[in-house]
């Protein structure tokens, strides 16, 4: 972060790629700009001390809480398939993943 | 609506002076008349909320207790599963969805006898302080519509304050209830991080998210969080301790009170205007009895590099579940692409600027390499911002200062990202350090012969929820002229 470097539009179709975003490339140039605004003003994180402060990731520093492992009621299935984008009876329909490799 | 607020329509149903389809039936037709106006709702459910509503009279006329919020009629910010209507965040990505459950938070208010009326419009994913980037169109302010009623709770806001609805549901991950109560004129209630199950809110940044209330009076957003606090076997992260009754003692006097009010608050680039209403506030609780005591909290600017860190690094990993195979928008398939293309396609086109600038922000941040740099040293800063705050409360009961640094602004007046993202600046820590905050009108900003609502921010310590409401009450009652409702109808 102390590089204050501005991002380049490189980084950002990586980032983009990264994320599984598709950007069109007359998109990079402005995502760039804002990317980089924030991050320089993120950057003003470096000048507080930290020697000894343990990161914080949540409010309450709960213990994770085990449930009994008991079955349950279910989601109806038609209520979730009515939900999906493309259905084959009572599956969900998603184009060929092997197709390249075969 | 012909009730001062929600509380006062229950007690009406409860006690047979006025039947549950005709309370709900005066607010519904106030919300389809201003609704084409105001852009609140996505949905306004008339025939299920009618049928509700008549589930109610037949609970009544029976001789049963028909609950709490008997008759209420709920505005659900659409972010929150409701299994009638659609759930769509405002986004392309989940046009037409429609969950197969309900929120714990729905689930327990339609359980007292609140009625489910309609779903309200928000930035997308909850992402924004204006409700402006809302993919079925912007959300106007009611007391002037070339205005932005805040965000992203923004259509919540705007139901709750021009009594479009009984009680308004919202979401706040930096402020997104708060500051569009603030630039609204209503109450708007952040709960302590734990203390409202997250179970059927469509999550953003899991460790600052949490459900709170847009009423009309804090007897309202009191009356509203008890009857959905408390722990949630759905939801690990709800604090397993007893809720304590909000309710019991909002009459308690000022008398007593020690208000600690940060340096950094009362800042010179706030709106003149903003400071002089909070200044007018603090001195009349003072008169009230309240002791103000000066705290310290250097941080305060700090807040919003530490968000724009961990939000939109949660956002990204939450927001990854939408890649358009078992639900959601997925894009036209292409000859030869890959299923990695379907997914990129997809979020590509679903999701607007603003959710794809936070998710690859996320993404930066957390990549090999500079996760330390950033994410590590955002939870570090988290933990002294904390101990900041645990230091203030040590002298002092509630923190109070403004909610937002300005009264609403012009629609399209912030097209810069950052500059949006300051809007924040007074409400991010609240949930950076777990505790919660509320925001109580106040006072108005005159706006050429427009009156603009400004709203004090109050903070406690984290689960003395019923001590910052009590708060809340003291304050409303010292500003009985901030209690107004815009003027509708509206053209």
């Amino acid at each position: 972060m102390s590089h204050a470097h501005p991002l380049t539009t490189q980084e950002v179709a990586h980032v983009a790629r990264l994320a599984r975003l598709a950007i069109p490339a007359d998109r990079l140039e402005d995502l760039r700009g804002e990317l980089s605004s924030v991050l320089g003003h993120v950057a003003r994180l470096t000048a507080i001390p930290m020697e000894g402060v343990e990161p914080m990731t949540t409010p309450f520093e709960l213990v994770n809480r085990l449930d009994p492992d008991e079955p349950g009621p279910c989601l109806d299935i038609q209520d979730l398939l009515r939900n999906a984008p493309a259905v084959e009876g009572r599956c969900l329909a998603v184009p060929k993943v092997l197709a390249e490799e075969s | 609506m012909p009730f001062r607020d929600a509380t006062e329509l229950r007690n009406a149903v409860r006690s047979r002076q006025v039947k549950a389809v005709d309370a709900l039936e005066a607010v519904l037709q106030r919300a389809l008349a201003a609704n084409p106006a105001l852009n609140a709702f996505h949905e306004i459910l008339v025939d299920d909320a009618r049928a509700q509503a008549q589930a109610i009279d037949r609970t009544i006329a029976a001789g049963r207790d028909p609950g709490p919020m008997a008759g209420i009629p709920l505005a659900v910010k659409d972010n929150i599963t409701t299994r009638i209507g659609q759930t769509t965040c405002s986004s392309r990505m989940l046009q037409g969805y429609r969950s197969p459950f309900d929120a714990t938070c729905v689930e327990r208010l339609q359980a007292a006898g609140a009625i489910v009326m309609g779903k309200t419009n928000l930035d997308e994913f909850a992402m924004g302080s204006s409700s402006e980037r809302c993919a079925w169109g912007p959300v106007r302010n009611p007391w002037d519509p070339s205005r932005v009623p805040g965000g992203s709770s923004g259509g919540s806001a705007v139901a709750a304050a021009a009594a479009l609805c009984g009680v308004a549901l919202g979401s706040d991950t930096g402020g997104s209830i708060r500051q569009p109560a603030s630039l609204c004129g209503c109450v708007g209630f952040k709960p302590t991080y734990g203390r409202v199950s997250r179970w059927g809110l469509v999550a953003f940044g899991s460790s600052l998210d949490q459900v709170g209330p847009l009423t009309a009076s804090v007897r309202d957003a009191a009356l509203t969080y008890a009857v959905m606090a408390g722990a949630d076997p759905r939801d690990s992260t709800t604090a397993p301790t007893a809720v304590q009754d909000p309710l019991a003692e909002l009459d308690t006097p000022v008398q007593g009170l020690r208000v600690g009010v940060p340096r950094q608050y009362l800042s010179a680039d706030n709106d003149p205007r903003v400071n002089a209403t909070v200044q007018a506030s603090l001195d009349r609780l003072r008169g009230a009895g309240a002791t103000l005591v000066e705290v310290d909290l250097p941080l305060t600017d700090a807040g919003i590099s530490t968000y724009y860190v961990i939000a939109p690094a949660e956002a990204s990993s939450n927001l990854a579940r939408f890649d358009g195979i078992r639900y959601g928008f997925r894009a036209a398939a292409r000859a030869g692409q890959s299923l990695d293309d379907l997914y990129a396609e997809s979020r590509g086109q679903g999701f607007g600027p603003e959710v794809q600038r936070r998710i690859m922000l996320g993404t930066y941040v957390l990549s090999a390499g500079y996760y330390d740099a950033y994410y590590g040293r955002a939870l570090r800063v988290r933990r002294r911002i904390k101990d900041e705050f645990d230091a203030a409360f040590r002298v002092c009961d509630v923190i109070a200062g403004p909610t937002s640094p300005t009264p609403a602004f012009a629609m399209g007046g912030l097209k810069d990202p950052l500059q949006m993202y300051l809007c924040d600046v007074y409400t991010v820590n609240t949930n950076i350090a777990g505790i919660p905050g509320i925001s109580v009108p106040v006072g108005f900003a005159m706006e050429g012969t427009r009156r603009l609502p400004i709203g004090l921010h109050l903070q406690a310590p984290a689960m003395e929820d019923a001590r910052l409401l009590r708060v809340a009450a003291m304050v409303e009652r010292l500003h009985p002229e901030a209690n107004a409702r815009p003027p509708l109808p509206l053209a």
